[in-house]
This record gives C-alpha cells, structure tokens and sequence, in this order.
C-alpha cells in the first residue's frame, strides 16, 4: 500500500512538474544569464586594474548582455519615427557610447558590490529577475533586471532599481529635451556628440 | 506689543509671498501642444506637468541652493564624518521616526508592516542602544519607510499635478499634504524638551544632512549626464512614487508568524 501511495504521489509530481518544467526553466535560463552578467560586471569592477582598464573591459561585456539598440529605439520615442534613416544611424552609434560611458562613470560608485536574487517574475513576455544590491555603508537596493527573449538568446532591455526604469527615465530626459529645442533630432545628436566628446 | 507686531510683520510677508506665487503661476503655465499632434498631446498628459514653466523656476532657485548650501554640507559631513559613525546615526534618526511609520502602518490597513515598525522599535530601542544599530533587522524584522502620501494614495487621494516646491523638492498635492501630515502624526512635534525646542529642531537637521549625504552621488550622476536634470528628477520622482505605493498595496503577507504557522 505504502509503495503504490508513494508510486501515485511521484507520478502526480511528476505530471505537474512536466507541465511546469519549461516555464520553470526559462525563468531559470533568465536568472541564471542574470546572475552570470552580474558577477562578470562584480568582478571587473572589484577586481585589480586601473579605472581605464575596468572601462575597455565593460564595454565588450554590456555590448554583448544588452540589447543596446533597442533600447536606443525605445528612448527616442515618438521621435524615431519623424528622424531619417541617418539621423537614425549616428543617433544609435553615439547611443552606445553614451550609455558606455554612464556606466563607465558609475564603477567608483560600485567598489565592493554584491549581489543576490530575489524572486524572478514574467510580465508581457519579458522576464523580470530581482536582484538586491548592497554596497559597504549603503542601505540595500532593489535591482530588477528585464530580459527578453526576442532575439533566441536572453538580452537585457531595461533595469529597474527602485521602482525607477532606466528606459523611461532616459526616455523623458530625450523628449524633454527635444521638446525645448523645437523637436529637432540634430539638435540631440549635437547634445549626446559633446557628452561623448566632454 | 511687539509680538502683535511681529506676529502682522510675519502676515504681510506670507501674503505677499502668496500673492507672488499666485502670479507666478497664473503667468506661467505648460502651453498644452495642438490637438492636431496626438503624440505631443499624450506625452504632455503623461508629464502631468501643467506648471511646469513655474516649476522649472523653483527647480533652478532649489538647484542653486543646493550648489551652495546643502551638497557642500552632505560633502563635508561625508568627508569629515566616517561610515561607521554615519550609519549609527542613520540608524538612530530612522528608530525615532517609528512612531509615525508604526500610525502610518495602521492607517493603511497593513497588520504586518504594523507589527515589523513595532518589533523594530522595541528591538532596537533595546538592543540596539537607543537605535544605534539595526539588530531587527537580521532577527527577520525588515526595515520599510512610509509616509501619510502613501497613505493617502492607499485611500484613493490622486497625485494631482507634479510640482516643484522651494526646499521640499520634487512633489505634488497629495505628497506635499502627506508631508505636513507626517510631521502633525510625529508625537516628537508635540514634545517638548525642557521647553526647548532645540532638540526638535537638531533632528530635522540631521535628517536633511543625512538624506542629503545618502543621496550624493546619484544626484551628482544625473545632473553630469541627464541633457534635461529637471525632467529626468521629475521622471524618476514619480516613478519611484508610484512603485513605494504599488509595494505597499501588494504587501499582504499573514499575520501568523512563521514559527507558528509551521506547527
């Protein structure tokens, strides 16, 4: 009797864990790419080298876990549509190196990361991994991570600390300022080319 | 008497003040974009920035106090004062201000965030030496901060438009009246320390160096990269409004402790 109860639960645990298994899986396959980005960023950042050094490694890093152009696309908004192919094009371009050098600027900041996840939920097809952050002599920070597997392997396509997406964040601060220089593209272009450059 | 006098003196100047205010933002209001630009339109309303030309005015009148009064002294208390003295402090200022958390906990209706502020202050103000050190933390006590905004907003009160108010910063109706409300809800405004209210008046101090210190470098990282600082604050203001409101709202864990419930 013992054996066919035991028989019965394991084939019911079975059944529900195939039918939960592919889920279970991608959400492991985002927390997992996730966890990996973190401690490769973790391990730049408080690992020996200069400030220099640190930078020109990120970059290939970021490059290669980012979905850095659709990020672009998303930031310009109403905008991406009006700019010609272009614009478009060096508007994507210095993107990049925008949002390399952010980032880049935020290492100090980072000395002694770590990072733990949290709980790992799914919302329109993306997948949102929560991670806390702490940071010697800071209070701790909630991290969420959006992944998206659009393009068959997981990129990252927005990061949400505190509440706060960077997507829409950065999005505001380009329609703002289009906004005040009578929605001219060329006029951003101008504006991100002396950030790059300063 | 000179208090009377003192007393109109203060009257006139609150009046004028009111009336400048008035003009200001009678004169300077957002033009909304024609209709005939639906995406203007809808960016314009998602802003929900009506006064902005007014709060832009206030943004650099903050701003420059800020350069010169506030950021230097969150510098200099960072640069003189260490971590380890810091985060005590932090601490101590966080366990005096259970109290209004612990009402605000009640008030919205969240038994266990309630009970986290109260074990937290017993603990601490015990345990942890009059709130120096955070020992309920570990002992599964989370720290959380609210305020009477949150409150409200968990009530049904609507934001109302973004404002930009001289010292309180980045706000809105409902936000600017939860932050009177908290200070009417703290039993430490109505104490009074031998009569003096120097005590009171330290804490608020300390409070805003602390904030101020906590908050450097984030601050310093928009203004170096945002092309717009005053849009990117108002952005993430607002964003991190609404996800404290949506936290609170979703926090619906058991009142059952843990050790019980396993039984």
């Amino acid at each position: 009797m013992l054996t066919r109860r035991v028989l019965l639960s394991s084939a019911i645990a079975m059944t529900v864990l195939l039918a939960a298994g592919p889920v279970v899986l991608a959400q492991d396959a985002s927390t997992g790419f996730v966890l990996r980005l973190g401690n490769d960023l973790a391990g730049i950042v408080n690992g020996p080298g200069t400030y220099e050094d640190k930078k020109r490694r990120l970059a290939p890093l970021i490059e290669e876990a980012v979905d850095v152009d659709g990020i672009a696309r998303f930031c310009l908004g109403r905008f991406w549509r009006t700019a010609t192919p272009e614009q478009q094009a060096q508007y994507i371009q210095l993107f990049h190196r925008v949002l390399i050098n952010n980032i880049g600027g935020k290492l100090g900041e980072f000395q002694g990361v770590t990072f733990n996840p949290t709980m790992t939920t799914q919302r329109e097809g993306e997948t949102l991994v929560g991670t806390v952050i702490r940071r010697p002599n800071q209070q701790p920070n909630n991290v969420q991570w959006v992944v998206s597997n659009t393009a068959g392997r997981p990129k990252i396509v927005d990061v949400v600390a505190e509440g706060t997406s960077l997507r829409l964040t950065q999005r505001s601060d380009y329609a703002a300022y289009l906004t005040r220089n009578n929605n001219s593209v060329d006029a951003l272009i101008g504006a991100m080319r002396q950030q790059v450059a300063g | 008497m000179p208090a009377s006098f003192e007393g109109s003196k203060m009257r006139l100047l609150l009046s004028r003040l009111l009336v400048a205010t008035s003009v200001l933002s009678v004169a300077a209001c957002a033009t909304r974009p024609p209709a005939s630009d639906p995406d203007a339109v809808a960016e314009f309303q998602q802003n929900n920035d009506p006064a902005e030309p007014t709060n832009r005015f206030f943004y650099r009148v903050n701003d420059g106090i800020d350069t010169y009064v506030f950021r230097p002294v969150a510098v200099a208390y960072r640069a003189v004062v260490p971590g380890a003295v810091r985060r005590p402090v932090h601490n101590l200022l966080a366990n005096i201000s259970s109290p209004v958390i612990f009402a605000n906990d009640v008030m919205q209706a969240k038994p266990r965030r309630a009970g986290d502020t109260m074990m937290r202050f017993l603990i601490n103000t015990t345990a942890g030496v009059g709130g120096l050190f955070d020992v309920a933390d570990s002992l599964g006590y989370p720290q959380h901060n609210t305020d009477f905004g949150v409150t409200m907003a968990l009530w049904g009160v609507g934001e109302g438009p973004f404002l930009f108010l001289p010292v309180l910063g980045p706000t809105n109706p409902r936000d600017a009246g939860g932050f009177a409300g908290n200070i009417a809800l703290d039993p430490l405004t109505y104490a009074s320390f031998g009569g003096s209210a120097a005590l009171g008046y330290s804490r608020y101090g300390l409070s805003a160096v602390d904030a101020r210190e906590r908050v450097l470098d984030p601050v310093d990282q928009v203004k170096r990269t945002a092309l717009d600082p005053y849009a990117t604050f108002r952005s993430l203001y607002r964003q991190n409004r609404q996800s404290e409101i949506d936290t609170t709202r979703a926090d619906n864990r058991a009142t059952v402790p843990a050790w019980f419930s396993r039984r």
